[in-house]
């Protein structure tokens, strides 16, 4: 890296919006030839600086200088120097990929020739060249992100703002990203990345974290998690012990996080603890093994935030639970879109209180899966059963076991916390002193009493997804379906939330999640990755990773596990698919 | 089951009250609407310029001259003895009509015998042309009551039955009743278009939907708040028409309340349609208006179906403001009796099933 001159200077930089401070007295740099990672969860800021820097913004104090011009009085002089890739990018979808390129080439002024010569390396550097004539709509999330990137890099830009380019890409197309924007970095292009995703952090030259608007750190990840030098470990644990084991570690004096990971719990010890004694966790007496810090424990233990241990009581009073056999039994489930079989023949099952994840990118089928095993949609072929029952007879009667809880927290906005959980034990046809009870143990359960009577669309994320969840177990549901329950919440917010599962999941209740979020996917008893319409793989997320254990990989990630998965399929699937 | 719809009604007449948005959708356009067409939109033609063209010279066809002379609403603006004249100036629309009385009037008059007289309109202003003739039909026919031997078959020009209804012309009397009516479908079109629409879009639908909630208990748990808000604001609208404009009610209200039930009924089946098709809000909103301004014009509100092109008269059959629109305004200006009512209500219950039913298959459809 030859000496890297600052792109970007942020100066006292405040924004206010009506009366929230999107950003707070923030003074940092950007280096060019670097990339530099913009992190923090939804609502922290991120967007709003992106959108300061590109010019689209006018602070409110302090000063931005790009590329040595200021943002306000000079913005002329830099605008054609900055490629901003805004979180939905403006591709026009019934165009084609080739379309799309010229119309962003005629923005930017190109001449016949340079375009030609930009088009053939923008698109061969994508991989998007045998795509050329395809519609933009189209593509797949990854494919469209390249296009997006492709589009902002044509005017080679010196500055390239990236706002959560790699939200809803898998994991495979992240990789290509990656590879692409570290290759303008490399050409002495300053690239600002912002993510939600703790992980990608640490692959930034250098980050800018925020939380509330305010700065909370910056520079350098490896000196971020260098500071938990000797103080992270994991712990081995039996099976069915480890949520326990978490909540016991998490509420120890000298522990400043635990997670879950895999078959094991993950300790971030407070500065100069002692590691405790691995026995007060229900180990077997395996001795904890140092492991490698991550960025996310580095953020955790900066929080320093003491939560309370989620308490599940009361939840079934262990009844009503002991059904014999799978809780979820999938059997040759077949769903066809017209010609296109979305999901082609899936069989799995869940045992009571597991927690299975299914894990594979978007528009692989996990979604069309999940739908057809909570009864949203009815399959082509094959049968599911759920909690018991078999949902091709009795959709009804297995509605009143599950539990679902979507994506995007569906709850009725207008309608305060207390009407939302009204009007759900009502719909789920609880009555008089049994509603009353119900409601009354998911407020103190989730902790809603202060805003009971605030409405649910005005309130912060994090209780939207307590009251989100507390709606779903209102009937106390055998079986619980969570649709990317933590995408877009912060770190402290997940490890809340899946504490709370893992208490659900000790009581019997069986959990079903999907994710394309690896982090998630840590959390999860068992996998199964869905690609392509199919399920490639189940197994526990230790055995997955330990299939792909080589001495380049040491110790594989869930990622890379998932990555080479995915490969050995396409791998297999290639020849026959020529032979047809 | 009682208890699951009991619930969904409650939250959904909560979400209609809490949200701003709703309730302005449901108060402000009905009443600024009232106020517009009340005082704004005026059928009311005057001090019309009419072309004579009289080739009977005697007492007779110069009374009936004077009657058009003495009234408010014609001016005599010019004369003429050829048909050339005549075509010229209504081209040049130097008059807006011609009245031609023929040599043989007087003597026709005399012998009891038919006699004709001629208006001529410009047809262009079909409009105003409709509102002419009908108050030349006035006049005529106070001449033909005087003129006309008892019992004999009447002089001139035939005598538009509407003016027996409204013999001011008081063009009030002829809006407010038919605007009663199509804000009653605005509003409970939007309400249930949107609702379900609404639900799509925040991921509410998907959540309902894996409850115990069957879709017979969704469609009727939209379906009673849209009626109840429907129903309530077309008699809200109904008694401003009355007690604020004066318009007469002469007829039965629960026969107008029977027919608000079922057209609002037919309504709300519409409204589920499109907010089945419709994936968002917007599509929602779309669909509404592209249906709404072709059916409004179907409706007999400003143009009456009879004057319409054969295919288009047919079109109106399948259109339920049609029905309401002409029961509306036969109980509110004459007595409109159950008897004739009948041929007005089955068709809305017809269309008020076959929507519903529809509504209810696609909806049912989409869950496969």
């Amino acid at each position: 890296m030859a000496s890297p001159a600052p792109a970007v200077v942020l100066e006292g930089l405040t924004k206010r919006f009506g009366t929230v401070t999107a950003l707070d007295r923030v003074t940092a740099a950007i280096l060019a030839g670097q990339i530099t990672g913009l992190v923090g969860p939804d609502g922290a800021g991120k967007t709003t600086l992106l959108r300061l820097i590109a010019g689209l913004l006018k602070p409110d104090a302090g000063s931005i200088s790009v590329l040595g011009h200021d943002s306000v009085t000079d913005i002329g002089a830099y605008q054609r120097d900055i490629g901003y890739m805004p979180q939905r990018f403006g591709l026009y979808e019934d165009l084609t990929v080739d379309e799309n390129l010229n119309l962003h080439a005629d923005l930017h002024d190109l001449d016949e020739a340079t375009r030609e010569k930009r088009f053939a390396d923008l698109l061969s550097f994508t991989g998007l060249l045998p795509f050329k004539s395809r519609l933009a709509g189209q593509l797949s999330g990854g494919m469209k992100q390249k296009l997006g990137l492709a589009c902002a890099l044509l005017a080679r830009p010196r500055l390239l703002l990236l706002d959560e380019p790699s939200a809803g890409v898998d994991p495979a197309s992240r990789r290509e990203l990656w590879r692409i924007v570290r290759t303008m970095a490399g050409e002495g292009v300053a690239v600002v990345w912002s993510t939600a995703y703790l992980d990608e952090t640490e692959r930034c030259d250098s980050f800018l974290l925020f939380d509330g608007g305010r700065l909370l750190a910056s520079g350098a990840p490896a000196d971020f998690t260098g500071r938990l030098k000797d103080r992270t470990f994991l712990i081995d644990l039996p099976e069915g012990q480890r949520h326990e084991a978490q909540r016991v570690a998490a509420a120890h004096p000298d522990v400043a996080d635990a997670t879950i990971q895999s078959g094991s719990v993950r300790l971030v010890l407070k500065e100069g603890a002692m590691l405790p004694d691995p026995k007060i966790l229900g180990g077997d007496g395996t001795v904890p093994r140092p492991i490698r810090p991550r960025f996310e424990d580095a953020f955790v233990s900066l929080l320093q935030v003491e939560t309370k241990p989620a308490v599940m009581d009361g939840l079934h009073n262990g009844a009503g639970l002991e059904g014999n056999g799978a809780a979820i039994e999938a059997h040759e489930l077949t769903r066809d879109f017209g010609k296109f079989r979305a999901v082609d023949h899936v069989t799995f099952t869940v045992a009571p209180g597991e927690i299975f994840g299914l894990l594979g990118p978007n528009g692989a089928g996990k979604s069309t899966t999940f739908r057809m095993l909570c009864g949203l949609l009815e399959p082509s072929h094959g049968s599911a059963h759920v909690a018991g029952v078999d949902l091709g007879r009795a959709r009804a009667t297995a509605r009143e076991r599950i539990g679902y809880m979507s994506q995007r927290f569906s709850l009725y906005g207008n309608l305060s916390v207390r009407d939302n959980l009204d009007f759900f034990s009502g719909v789920y046809g609880l009555a008089g002193a049994r509603r009353r009870d119900r409601i009354a143990w998911t407020i103190d359960s989730f902790d809603l009493g202060a805003v009971v009577d605030a409405e649910a669309g005005g309130l912060p994320l994090g209780f939207k997804q307590r009251l989100a969840l507390g709606c779903a177990l209102l009937h106390e549901p055998r079986v619980l379906f969570l649709d990317e329950p933590t995408s877009g919440v912060d770190p402290l917010m997940r490890r809340a939330f899946w504490q709370r599962i893992g208490a659900l999941a000790d009581l019997g209740v069986t959990i079903l999640v999907t994710s394309h979020f690896m982090d998630e996917a840590e959390y999860c008893d068992r996998l199964g990755i869905v690609y392509a319409g199919r399920m490639i793989a189940t197994g526990r997320p230790d055995e997955l990773k330990r299939r792909f254990v080589s001495v380049a990989m040491p110790e594989p990630t869930l990622e890379d596990a998932f990555v080479a998965l995915i490969e050995s399929h396409d791998a297999e699937a290639r020849p026959a698919g020529d032979a047809s | 089951m009682w208890q699951r719809i009991r619930s969904l009604i409650i939250k959904e007449f909560l979400m209609l009250w809490k949200d701003r948005k709703s309730r302005f959708v449901l108060v402000a356009p009905p009443i600024i609407q009232l106020v517009l067409f009340a005082a704004a939109a005026n059928f009311e033609v005057n001090n019309v310029s009419l072309g004579l063209w009289n080739e009977d010279a005697t007492r007779p066809a110069r009374d009936l001259v004077s009657r058009f002379e003495g009234s408010p609403t014609f001016r005599i603006a010019a004369a003429y003895d050829n048909p050339v004249a005549v075509e010229e100036d209504i081209a040049a629309q130097r008059v807006k009509a011609v009245l031609h009385i023929g040599q043989t009037f007087s003597a026709d008059v005399a012998a009891g015998r038919p006699a004709r007289i001629q208006l001529l309109l410009d047809g262009r202003r079909s409009n105003s042309a409709l509102i002419i003739q009908n108050y030349a039909a006035a006049i005529v026919e106070g001449f033909n009551r005087e003129y006309a031997p008892a019992g004999a078959a009447g002089a001139g020009l035939e005598i538009q039955t509407r003016a027996w209804f409204n013999p001011n012309f008081e063009s009030r009397w002829f809006i407010l009743p038919g605007l009663t009516v199509l804000l009653t479908i605005v509003a409970t079109l939007m309400i249930t278009a949107l609702s379900m629409a609404r639900e799509r879009e925040l991921g509410t639908f998907d959540q309902l939907l894996v409850t115990p909630l069957r879709p017979m208990e969704i469609l009727a748990g939209k379906t009673i708040p849209a009626l109840c808000i429907g129903f309530i604001e077309a008699n809200v609208i109904a008694a401003i028409a009355v007690l604020v404009y004066g318009v007469p009610f002469v007829g039965d209200i629960l026969l107008f309340d029977v027919g608000i039930v079922l057209f609002v009924l037919s309504a709300i089946g519409i409204g589920l349609v499109i907010s089945s098709i419709a994936k968002t809000q917007q599509q929602a909103i779309l669909g509404v208006f592209l249906l709404l301004s072709p059916s409004t014009v179907l409706s007999g509100f400003t143009t009456p179906i009879a004057n319409m092109p054969q295919w288009c008269q047919l079109l109106t059959y399948v259109n339920p403001i049609r029905y309401m629109m002409e029961l509306s305004r036969g109980v509110f200006l004459r007595d409109l009796t159950w008897a004739l009512a009948w041929d007005l209500l089955w068709p809305m219950m017809v269309i008020a099933a076959v929507t519903l039913g529809y509504a209810t298959w696609l909806f049912g459809r989409k869950l496969q």
